[in-house]
């Protein structure tokens, strides 16, 4: 029904735009971490210096599975924050449903900078919980450790997101048939066997969906531990950055960029898969 | 103007003991009164029909049965004990659903044992009992199919086999037939009627399809807006309807507006001599009661009238006509095929198959 | 025939839920709270209401310098994302050329990925395109990475209309021109506006991508941003509570219209 012309028209500008501005730079990411700096100047030179660099630094490898970890619990205490929050909106909200998911959507497009800063000055040494303690009297001093530490990272990125790993699953529990649900208790399932049996594996794939994408973003976050994070709570992306900055290594950056990407790609592949193998129609 | 089921003679089961007891039972959501006050008996070992427009309630009362909903009054009792306050779980009651609602993420094994399972039947047992039910319902080469790969007739079959694996002592069963097509729907009626026989459990269905009530009911409550019209067999049903609704639902009928006077019936041109009060009354008179006066004996209590055939609508086997008795009243009159009428005829019909109805 | 199996009581369950949402919503409660406190940010309670960080904030010209610097990338981002992402989602849903599911994938990818990587690898195409880096750069970046918004939202939009109208349109002799200008875009206003008003919030608020793109103009969360390493001030909860307000009217605008286009297409 649509002419070649019409195809063309549209199909140009985008292909060319995206070959361009995300295709070519991806590109580039990827040579300038197959090249090297000498004596501060960008050498066009191919090596696989950087991915030794990397692999034998102990404090890369070090700080890479820091950064797992720390992205690990995140999309732990956000699956379980997010799916019982998913599973009580589905089936027990009854007529106040569509009130409360537009409740937790709302602070899901809230500014990232805004809700960050939040934290920090609710867990500073002089923040509200620390005043909030003393004003109880549950002790006498500033709690040092809530803030710049592996756990106020954790906290901090847990918090955005939850509303993130909330809404694919659900989505996900929204489409499934209540009939199943029904059919389950039909057929003698309690039900805490309704829920393992049917609900869990029907709700896989938005699950599933909801942790890739907070392993994904927490795992290439460079802002949380400048914000919250402190030296123990550095992640990879934070040595990225520097990198660029200060350090100038490039070529050592993008080498490290590319490890992330390669990982996240891979998830990404990965998760595909399993949600096909989970979803069914 | 409804009968009141449980004391309507029909309403109790024809034999056996009751399994199954509704009494009084109501169904309210928001305003608006979905079931208001059925009582019906089931007996073991009955097929029966629950009849119905779409917004009778009877689907509602059905899922009052399985537990997935709580009656707003009145109480239901299975084998004497109160049924009504278990949760679903705990019903020896088992559904087929109106869509089957297979569980997409299980294989057709898995699927009809999921029941076993849940309730911890020993391991050893399932296989056997699975393979069973599969055969039952001529499945048992399809027990490693997902069910998004079987066809509706099959998806049905296996939602059978699901429900009858766990033996429950009633098995309900929401239009399991509506999605089929036309042809495979008969094939499945008679199916499930050798199949009802087979394993002799109670069987309460679903059903808007008149016919197919008809075709596979021990007896049919007729319902109409939440309350039961009529509790009885087919044959009484069809043959002696007590309402003109429940004449019109089942079935095609003539209604005959008049009234009775002294012991003569007058509906227009037509009259008949009756046993009965005075007053106004409403007659169903079905089509095929009507002959044509030259094509046999007239009985004794034969009712004669003349008329001219308006329309002729072929059907195969028989012939439906529309004829003007005089004063535009019309009656449809159904006859062997003879080919083509035209004109004025004399018409018979006796006076027994003129049933009075209520309103 | 009713919704779903009877909603029995999970007492445990409902406390769990009003923790979440106390958990998600706490430190935006903090924040709002101390942005009119006079002594500051920190301890508890907040005691003095003043609207003096508020006073502070609306003379702060570097803040509504960043601020307009922000509405300029953002009306930008919305209209180049919008548009790319308007032929991207026709090229996906209508149009067959090899490498479609890699473009897919591509286009989509700014989604998914953590900012750094689309920020640093935008950076170093600006150096090797020898550009300076300006708010034309974070313009590039944003409105790069949100062509993947746009995208899904039209394409969305594309899915559930009813291609019959294109074809009517076109059998009542219209030219594929017109076709497009009279049925296909005014069939699809709704999730344009609804992504275009996302594709604004998401870029208003953006700072990954942008911290590597940024030249000597900053926009409004790099400015607050620095100031945050200069220390915390409640004029920073001022202008925090300010963008929370106005994201939420935005967002509210926007679910609205995503569930009408939802609803009109069913």
């Amino acid at each position: 029904m649509y002419s070649r012309v019409y195809k063309a028209i549209v199909s140009a500008p985008p292909l060319l735009w995206v070959g361009l501005f995300l295709l070519l730079p991806y590109a580039l990411m990827f040579a300038h971490s197959f090249w090297t700096v000498r004596d501060g100047v960008l050498v066009h030179q191919w090596n696989l210096r950087n991915y030794q660099t990397l692999l034998s630094n102990p404090v890369y490898v070090g700080v890479l599975f820091r950064t797992m970890r720390i992205a690990a619990s995140v999309t732990l205490f956000s699956l379980l924050l997010g799916y019982p929050l998913a599973y009580y909106l589905s089936f027990h909200a009854g007529p106040r449903k569509e009130l409360l998911y537009q409740l937790v959507i709302v602070p899901l497009w809230v500014s990232y900078l805004v809700r960050g800063y939040a934290w920090k000055t609710i867990l500073g040494s002089d923040g509200v919980l620390n005043g909030f303690l003393q004003y109880l009297h549950i002790t006498h001093e500033p709690v040092g450790y809530l803030l710049y530490s592996p756990f106020s990272v954790v906290l901090m990125l847990t918090h955005i997101y939850t509303p993130f790993v909330f809404l694919p699953i659900y989505a996900a529990l929204e489409h499934i048939p209540r009939p199943l649900v029904e059919a389950s208790q039909d057929l003698g399932a309690k039900p805490r066997s309704t829920f393992f049996r049917v609900i869990l594996p029907l709700s896989m794939p938005g699950l599933l969906a909801g942790a890739t994408f907070a392993f994904v973003l927490s795992l290439g976050d460079f802002l949380a531990p400048l914000l919250v994070g402190g030296p123990s709570g550095t992640m990879i992306a934070n040595i990225v950055q520097s990198l660029f900055g200060a350090a100038y290594d490039w070529p050592l950056g993008a080498s490290i960029s590319v490890c992330i990407l390669i990982i996240t790609v891979s998830l990404l592949f990965l998760t595909e898969r399993l949600e096909k193998r989970w979803s069914f129609k | 103007m409804s009968a009141s089921a449980s004391s309507s003679p029909q309403a109790a089961p024809s034999a056996g003991v009751s399994l199954l007891e509704v009494r009084g039972v109501a169904k309210r959501f928001g305003a608006r009164d979905v079931l208001k006050s059925i009582s019906l008996d089931i007996a073991a070992g009955e097929f029966l029909t629950l009849l119905g427009e779409s917004g009778s309630g009877k689907t509602t009362l059905l899922r009052l049965i399985a537990g997935f909903e709580q009656p707003t009054a009145g109480e239901i009792r299975m084998g004497g004990e109160r049924l009504d306050t278990l949760p679903p779980y705990k019903r020896r009651v088992n559904t087929v659903f109106q869509h089957y609602a297979l569980f997409p993420h299980l294989n057709v094994r898995d699927n009809v044992a999921y029941g076993l399972r849940v309730k911890g039947t020993p391991k050893n047992e399932i296989g056997g009992r699975v393979e069973e039910a599969l055969r039952m319902v001529k499945m048992s080469e399809y027990a490693d199919a997902q069910p998004s790969k079987l066809s509706g007739g099959q998806q049905q079959r296996v939602a059978l086999a699901r429900a009858l694996v766990n033996r429950p002592q009633l098995l309900l069963l929401d239009e399991p037939l509506s999605a089929l097509d036309a042809n495979l729907r008969k094939q499945m009626q008679s199916e499930l009627k050798a199949l009802q026989r087979e394993v002799g459990i109670t069987f309460l269905f679903v059903t808007h399809d008149q016919e197919e009530a008809m075709a596979l009911s021990d007896r049919i409550a007729l319902l109409r807006d939440g309350a039961l019209e009529q509790v009885a067999s087919p044959r009484e049903i069809y043959a002696c309807p007590a309402t003109a609704y429940t004449a019109q639902f089942i079935g095609q009928t003539n209604l005959l507006r008049g009234e009775v006077r002294g012991g003569v019936a007058t509906c227009g041109a037509l009259r008949w001599p009756i046993s009965g009060s005075d007053g106004v009354a409403l007659f169903s008179l079905r089509p095929e009661a009507i002959s044509l006066a030259a094509d046999e004996a007239a009985p004794p209590d034969a009712v004669r009238f003349r008329g001219v055939i308006r329309q002729q609508i072929y059907g195969g086997s028989s012939e439906l006509l529309e004829v003007d008795c005089g004063n535009n009243q019309l009656l449809r009159v159904r006859i062997p095929a003879c080919g083509p009428l035209l004109g004025e005829h004399e018409f018979v019909f006796s006076a027994a198959d003129a049933i009075r109805v209520r309103e | 025939m009713s919704a779903g199996n009877p909603t029995r009581r999970a007492p445990f369950l409902t406390v769990y839920a009003v923790i979440v949402f106390a958990f998600v919503y706490l430190p935006i409660v903090v924040l709002v709270a101390y942005s009119f406190n006079r002594d500051g940010v920190g301890g508890f309670p907040p005691r003095h209401l003043t609207f003096d960080w508020y006073r502070q904030l609306f003379a702060d010209a570097p803040i509504w310098n960043a601020v307009l610097n922000s509405l300029i990338v953002a009306a930008g981002s919305v209209a180049l994302a919008l548009t790319l992402g308007l032929l991207a989602a026709l090229a996906l849903d209508r149009a067959d050329f090899p490498g479609k599911a890699l473009f897919r994938r591509l286009v989509l990818l700014p989604l998914i990925l953590p900012g750094i990587i689309t920020g640093l690898s935008l950076l170093m195409f600006a150096v090797f395109a020898g550009m300076q880096l300006s708010l034309l750069t974070v313009f590039l970046g944003h409105g790069t990475a949100l062509i993947s918004v746009a995208t899904t939202e039209l394409f969305a939009g594309l899915q559930k209309m009813d291609r019959k109208q294109e074809e009517a349109s076109l059998d009542l002799g219209a030219t594929p021109w017109q076709t497009f200008w009279r049925v296909t875009l005014p069939n699809l206003r709704l999730s344009l506006i609804a992504a275009g008003l996302l594709i604004f919030t998401l870029s208003m608020d953006e700072i990954a991508v942008t911290f590597f793109l940024i030249g000597r103009d900053n926009t409004l969360p790099l400015e607050i941003w620095g100031r945050l390493r200069r220390g915390i001030t409640p004029e920073i909860n001022a202008v925090s509570t300010l963008i929370f307000a106005v994201s939420v009217g935005l967002i509210t605008i926007w679910y609205r219209l995503h569930t009408r286009a939802e609803r009109a297409a069913a």
